[in-house]
Protein backbone atom coordinates (compact mmCIF):
# COMPACT_ATOMS: atom_id res chain seq x y z
CA UNK A 1 0.00 0.00 0.00
CA UNK A 2 3.25 2.49 0.48
CA UNK A 3 3.33 2.73 -3.20
CA UNK A 4 0.25 3.89 -4.31
CA UNK A 5 0.61 7.21 -3.70
CA UNK A 6 3.35 7.31 -6.40
CA UNK A 7 0.61 5.20 -8.63
CA UNK A 8 -1.72 8.47 -7.85
CA UNK A 9 1.61 11.19 -8.25
CA UNK A 10 2.06 8.98 -11.78
CA UNK A 11 -1.25 9.43 -12.70
CA UNK A 12 -1.50 13.50 -12.08
CA UNK A 13 2.13 13.30 -14.18
CA UNK A 14 0.32 11.34 -17.04
CA UNK A 15 -2.70 13.25 -17.16
CA UNK A 16 -0.74 16.93 -17.04
CA UNK A 17 1.60 16.12 -19.91
CA UNK A 18 -1.04 14.00 -21.82
CA UNK A 19 -3.68 17.66 -21.36
CA UNK A 20 -0.50 20.54 -21.49
CA UNK A 21 0.40 18.72 -24.82
CA UNK A 22 4.05 18.16 -23.51
CA UNK A 23 3.47 14.51 -25.00
CA UNK A 24 3.20 16.18 -28.49
CA UNK A 25 6.11 15.66 -30.81
CA UNK A 26 5.06 18.99 -32.29
CA UNK A 27 5.43 21.18 -29.02
CA UNK A 28 8.91 20.08 -29.01
CA UNK A 29 9.34 21.11 -32.72
CA UNK A 30 8.12 24.14 -31.65
CA UNK A 31 10.49 24.79 -28.51
CA UNK A 32 13.26 24.16 -30.83
CA UNK A 33 12.28 26.67 -33.52
CA UNK A 34 11.34 29.19 -30.61
CA UNK A 35 7.93 29.71 -32.13
CA UNK A 36 5.54 29.13 -29.26
CA UNK A 37 5.94 30.18 -25.57
CA UNK A 38 3.94 26.94 -24.13
CA UNK A 39 7.00 24.90 -23.35
CA UNK A 40 9.07 27.96 -22.19
CA UNK A 41 6.74 29.02 -19.66
CA UNK A 42 5.91 25.26 -18.58
CA UNK A 43 9.23 24.52 -17.45
CA UNK A 44 9.86 28.35 -16.55
CA UNK A 45 7.07 28.03 -14.06
CA UNK A 46 7.92 24.98 -12.87
CA UNK A 47 11.26 25.72 -12.34
CA UNK A 48 10.48 29.44 -10.31
CA UNK A 49 7.93 27.43 -7.99
CA UNK A 50 10.70 24.85 -7.77
CA UNK A 51 13.00 27.44 -6.03
CA UNK A 52 10.41 28.30 -3.14
CA UNK A 53 9.92 23.71 -3.14
CA UNK A 54 14.26 23.56 -2.66
CA UNK A 55 14.20 27.03 -0.23
CA UNK A 56 11.05 25.19 2.21
CA UNK A 57 13.22 21.56 1.99
CA UNK A 58 16.44 23.55 2.86
CA UNK A 59 15.13 25.54 6.01
CA UNK A 60 13.33 22.18 6.85
CA UNK A 61 10.34 24.09 7.06
CA UNK A 62 8.71 20.98 4.92
CA UNK A 63 10.12 17.53 5.99
CA UNK A 64 8.57 14.30 4.89
CA UNK A 65 6.07 12.93 5.50
CA UNK A 66 7.64 10.73 7.97
CA UNK A 67 9.35 13.71 9.42
CA UNK A 68 12.70 13.26 8.21
CA UNK A 69 15.01 15.83 6.41
CA UNK A 70 14.92 16.06 2.55
CA UNK A 71 18.48 16.38 0.98
CA UNK A 72 18.51 16.81 -2.74
CA UNK A 73 21.27 14.64 -3.80
CA UNK A 74 23.89 17.05 -6.08
CA UNK A 75 23.90 16.46 -9.61
CA UNK A 76 27.42 14.69 -10.76
CA UNK A 77 29.93 17.58 -12.01
CA UNK A 78 31.56 16.98 -15.10
CA UNK A 79 31.77 19.38 -18.01
CA UNK A 80 32.11 16.02 -20.58
CA UNK A 81 29.12 13.93 -18.61
CA UNK A 82 27.23 17.13 -18.67
CA UNK A 83 27.60 18.85 -21.75
CA UNK A 84 28.03 15.84 -24.50
CA UNK A 85 25.87 13.63 -22.47
CA UNK A 86 23.33 17.03 -22.52
CA UNK A 87 24.01 17.20 -26.31
CA UNK A 88 22.92 13.55 -27.00
CA UNK A 89 20.04 13.55 -25.21
CA UNK A 90 19.27 16.70 -26.94
CA UNK A 91 19.01 15.35 -30.02
CA UNK A 92 17.26 12.39 -29.48
CA UNK A 93 14.24 14.48 -27.94
CA UNK A 94 14.41 16.30 -30.94
CA UNK A 95 13.99 13.57 -33.05
CA UNK A 96 11.43 11.19 -30.38
CA UNK A 97 9.62 14.53 -29.72
CA UNK A 98 9.17 13.16 -26.31
CA UNK A 99 11.92 12.86 -22.92
CA UNK A 100 11.83 9.96 -20.80
CA UNK A 101 8.65 11.19 -18.88
CA UNK A 102 6.30 11.93 -21.95
CA UNK A 103 7.79 8.32 -23.80
CA UNK A 104 5.25 6.33 -20.93
CA UNK A 105 2.11 8.74 -21.57
CA UNK A 106 2.16 7.76 -24.72
CA UNK A 107 2.36 3.97 -23.82
CA UNK A 108 -0.91 5.02 -22.23
CA UNK A 109 -2.55 6.97 -24.84
CA UNK A 110 -1.97 3.72 -27.17
CA UNK A 111 1.16 4.99 -29.74
CA UNK A 112 2.28 1.40 -30.49
CA UNK A 113 5.53 2.66 -32.54
CA UNK A 114 6.92 4.30 -28.69
CA UNK A 115 7.67 1.59 -27.85
CA UNK A 116 10.43 1.42 -30.22
CA UNK A 117 11.68 4.46 -28.80
CA UNK A 118 11.48 2.87 -25.27
CA UNK A 119 13.75 -0.04 -25.93
CA UNK A 120 15.48 2.31 -28.00
CA UNK A 121 16.11 4.33 -24.70
CA UNK A 122 16.56 1.35 -22.79
CA UNK A 123 19.14 0.14 -25.16
CA UNK A 124 20.58 3.55 -24.94
CA UNK A 125 21.15 3.33 -21.33
CA UNK A 126 22.60 -0.03 -21.69
CA UNK A 127 25.09 1.08 -24.04
CA UNK A 128 26.27 4.16 -21.56
CA UNK A 129 26.66 1.35 -18.89
CA UNK A 130 28.93 -0.73 -21.12
CA UNK A 131 30.97 1.58 -22.54
CA UNK A 132 31.39 4.16 -19.07
CA UNK A 133 35.00 3.54 -18.44
CA UNK A 134 35.79 4.22 -21.97
CA UNK A 135 33.91 7.92 -22.61
CA UNK A 136 34.89 11.09 -20.78
CA UNK A 137 33.38 12.58 -17.87
CA UNK B 1 -15.85 20.15 -17.35
CA UNK B 2 -14.52 22.43 -19.95
CA UNK B 3 -11.58 23.39 -17.93
CA UNK B 4 -10.86 19.99 -17.92
CA UNK B 5 -11.34 19.26 -21.38
CA UNK B 6 -9.74 21.94 -23.05
CA UNK B 7 -5.75 21.88 -23.56
CA UNK B 8 -4.10 23.05 -20.51
CA UNK B 9 -2.23 26.28 -20.53
CA UNK B 10 1.16 26.47 -19.31
CA UNK B 11 0.20 28.28 -16.23
CA UNK B 12 -1.78 25.09 -14.82
CA UNK B 13 0.74 22.65 -16.31
CA UNK B 14 4.01 24.35 -14.79
CA UNK B 15 2.76 24.37 -11.47
CA UNK B 16 1.35 20.97 -11.06
CA UNK B 17 4.83 19.59 -12.38
CA UNK B 18 6.32 21.38 -9.74
CA UNK B 19 3.68 20.12 -7.01
CA UNK B 20 4.77 16.55 -8.82
CA UNK B 21 8.00 17.63 -7.96
CA UNK B 22 7.19 17.95 -4.41
CA UNK B 23 5.52 15.44 -3.16
CA UNK B 24 7.74 12.88 -4.82
CA UNK B 25 10.26 14.71 -2.49
CA UNK B 26 7.99 14.88 0.70
CA UNK B 27 7.01 11.49 0.48
CA UNK B 28 10.79 10.19 0.73
CA UNK B 29 11.72 10.11 -2.54
CA UNK B 30 13.20 11.74 -6.12
CA UNK B 31 11.74 13.38 -9.30
CA UNK B 32 14.22 11.62 -12.09
CA UNK B 33 12.44 9.81 -14.56
CA UNK B 34 15.53 8.37 -16.46
CA UNK B 35 16.87 6.79 -14.27
CA UNK B 36 14.04 4.31 -14.60
CA UNK B 37 15.62 3.17 -18.17
CA UNK B 38 18.43 1.53 -15.49
CA UNK B 39 16.52 -0.16 -13.40
CA UNK B 40 15.00 -2.14 -16.76
CA UNK B 41 18.39 -3.60 -17.30
CA UNK B 42 19.32 -4.32 -14.02
CA UNK B 43 15.55 -6.33 -13.85
CA UNK B 44 16.71 -7.66 -17.09
CA UNK B 45 20.00 -8.96 -15.94
CA UNK B 46 22.54 -6.74 -17.32
CA UNK B 47 24.22 -6.59 -13.58
CA UNK B 48 25.27 -10.30 -13.80
CA UNK B 49 28.04 -9.24 -16.90
CA UNK B 50 28.21 -5.18 -15.87
CA UNK B 51 29.00 -3.73 -12.22
CA UNK B 52 27.14 -0.87 -12.97
CA UNK B 53 23.57 -2.47 -13.33
CA UNK B 54 24.72 -4.29 -9.94
CA UNK B 55 21.70 -2.37 -7.72
CA UNK B 56 19.71 -3.71 -5.57
CA UNK B 57 16.37 -2.48 -8.34
CA UNK B 58 13.57 -3.09 -5.72
CA UNK B 59 14.69 0.01 -3.71
CA UNK B 60 13.49 2.05 -7.00
CA UNK B 61 10.29 0.36 -7.13
CA UNK B 62 8.24 3.69 -6.19
CA UNK B 63 9.88 5.24 -9.92
CA UNK B 64 8.41 2.00 -11.81
CA UNK B 65 5.11 2.45 -9.61
CA UNK B 66 5.67 6.48 -10.46
CA UNK B 67 5.67 5.05 -14.34
CA UNK B 68 3.23 2.70 -13.83
CA UNK B 69 0.59 5.57 -13.20
CA UNK B 70 2.27 8.19 -15.87
CA UNK B 71 1.01 5.10 -18.50
CA UNK B 72 -2.07 5.16 -17.02
CA UNK B 73 -3.06 8.89 -16.46
CA UNK B 74 -1.97 9.02 -20.34
CA UNK B 75 -4.64 6.38 -20.79
CA UNK B 76 -7.63 7.85 -18.48
CA UNK B 77 -6.46 11.57 -20.75
CA UNK B 78 -6.36 10.34 -23.78
CA UNK B 79 -10.10 8.35 -23.31
CA UNK B 80 -12.11 10.43 -21.01
CA UNK B 81 -10.44 14.17 -20.72
CA UNK B 82 -9.17 14.88 -24.21
CA UNK B 83 -12.24 15.22 -27.00
CA UNK B 84 -9.74 16.39 -29.16
CA UNK B 85 -6.64 15.34 -30.65
CA UNK B 86 -6.05 18.51 -32.52
CA UNK B 87 -2.69 20.66 -31.56
CA UNK B 88 -2.98 24.55 -32.01
CA UNK B 89 0.26 25.58 -33.31
CA UNK B 90 1.72 28.30 -34.52
CA UNK B 91 0.72 28.59 -38.22
CA UNK B 92 4.53 29.12 -38.91
CA UNK B 93 5.16 26.24 -37.36
CA UNK B 94 2.66 24.05 -39.54
CA UNK B 95 4.18 25.69 -42.66
CA UNK B 96 7.46 25.05 -42.05
CA UNK B 97 6.88 21.32 -41.05
CA UNK B 98 5.08 21.19 -44.60
CA UNK B 99 8.38 22.47 -46.26
CA UNK B 100 10.30 19.59 -44.81
CA UNK B 101 7.80 16.96 -45.38
CA UNK B 102 5.65 16.52 -42.73
CA UNK B 103 2.05 17.15 -43.59
CA UNK B 104 -0.98 17.56 -41.74
CA UNK B 105 0.95 19.11 -38.89
CA UNK B 106 -1.40 19.77 -35.48
CA UNK B 107 -4.05 17.34 -36.64
CA UNK B 108 -3.09 14.86 -34.09
CA UNK B 109 -0.90 14.89 -31.35
CA UNK B 110 2.09 12.97 -32.99
CA UNK B 111 3.44 12.89 -37.13
CA UNK B 112 2.73 10.18 -39.07
CA UNK B 113 5.79 10.15 -40.62
CA UNK B 114 8.07 9.05 -37.72
CA UNK B 115 4.82 7.69 -35.26
CA UNK B 116 2.48 5.59 -37.63
CA UNK B 117 2.33 1.69 -37.82
CA UNK B 118 3.44 2.25 -41.34
CA UNK B 119 6.25 4.34 -40.63
CA UNK B 120 7.44 1.91 -37.96
CA UNK B 121 7.48 -0.83 -40.08
CA UNK B 122 9.80 0.51 -42.90
CA UNK B 123 13.65 0.09 -42.27
CA UNK B 124 14.08 3.67 -42.07
CA UNK B 125 11.06 4.41 -40.01
CA UNK B 126 12.52 1.82 -37.37
CA UNK B 127 15.64 2.54 -37.33
CA UNK B 128 14.42 6.61 -36.89
CA UNK B 129 12.81 5.37 -33.61
CA UNK B 130 15.46 3.08 -32.80
CA UNK B 131 18.40 5.72 -32.65
CA UNK B 132 16.29 8.55 -30.95
CA UNK B 133 15.61 6.62 -28.33
CA UNK B 134 19.06 5.15 -27.83
CA UNK B 135 20.60 8.69 -28.13
CA UNK B 136 17.68 9.81 -25.28
CA UNK B 137 19.17 6.81 -22.76
CA UNK B 138 22.73 6.95 -23.84
CA UNK B 139 22.54 10.88 -23.42
CA UNK B 140 20.43 10.86 -20.11
CA UNK B 141 22.85 8.80 -18.33
CA UNK B 142 25.70 10.11 -19.62
CA UNK B 143 24.48 13.75 -17.97
CA UNK B 144 22.92 12.18 -14.99
CA UNK B 145 19.67 13.37 -15.76
CA UNK B 146 16.89 14.32 -18.41
CA UNK B 147 14.55 16.76 -18.23
CA UNK B 148 12.94 16.38 -14.71
CA UNK B 149 16.15 15.98 -13.25
CA UNK B 150 18.17 18.36 -14.88
CA UNK B 151 15.86 20.76 -16.00
CA UNK B 152 13.04 20.49 -13.52
CA UNK B 153 14.94 19.81 -10.26
CA UNK B 154 18.86 20.40 -11.14
CA UNK B 155 17.69 24.08 -11.94
CA UNK B 156 15.40 24.69 -9.12
CA UNK B 157 18.39 23.99 -6.73
CA UNK B 158 20.35 25.92 -9.02
CA UNK B 159 22.57 23.49 -9.93
CA UNK B 160 25.82 24.48 -12.37
CA UNK B 161 25.77 20.78 -13.96
CA UNK B 162 22.41 20.92 -14.53
CA UNK B 163 22.42 24.34 -16.46
CA UNK B 164 25.29 23.00 -18.39
CA UNK B 165 22.96 19.76 -19.21
CA UNK B 166 19.90 22.23 -19.76
CA UNK B 167 22.66 23.94 -22.46
CA UNK B 168 23.54 20.50 -23.75
CA UNK B 169 20.03 19.71 -24.33
CA UNK B 170 19.46 22.74 -26.25
CA UNK B 171 22.26 22.26 -28.42
CA UNK B 172 21.24 18.97 -29.52
CA UNK B 173 17.94 20.20 -29.71
CA UNK B 174 18.31 23.01 -31.72
CA UNK B 175 20.96 21.24 -34.36
CA UNK B 176 18.18 17.87 -34.86
CA UNK B 177 15.64 20.38 -35.10
CA UNK B 178 17.57 23.11 -37.44
CA UNK B 179 19.57 21.04 -39.18
CA UNK B 180 18.61 17.06 -39.08
CA UNK B 181 15.12 17.40 -39.22
CA UNK B 182 14.78 18.69 -42.86
CA UNK B 183 17.35 16.30 -44.32
CA UNK B 184 15.40 13.49 -43.20
CA UNK B 185 11.97 13.48 -44.25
Amino acid sequence: MKYIKFFLVGILFGIVMSKAEIISWYRIYEMFKFQSFHMYGIIGSAVLLGMVSMFLFKTKVIKTFEGKDIHIKPKKKGMYRNLLGGILFGLGWALAGACPGPMYVLIGKGVVSILVVVFGATLGAFLYGLSKDKIPH
Amino acid sequence: MDFITQPWAWYVAGPIISIIMFLLYYFGERFGVSSNLETFCSIGGAGKFIDYFKIDWKENTWNLIFVAGAITGGFIASNWLSPSNVVLLNPQTVKDLADIGIENAGATYLPDAIFSIEAMLTLKGFFILLIAGILVGFGARWAGGCTSGHAIVGLSNLELPSLISVIGFFIGGLIMTWLILPLIF
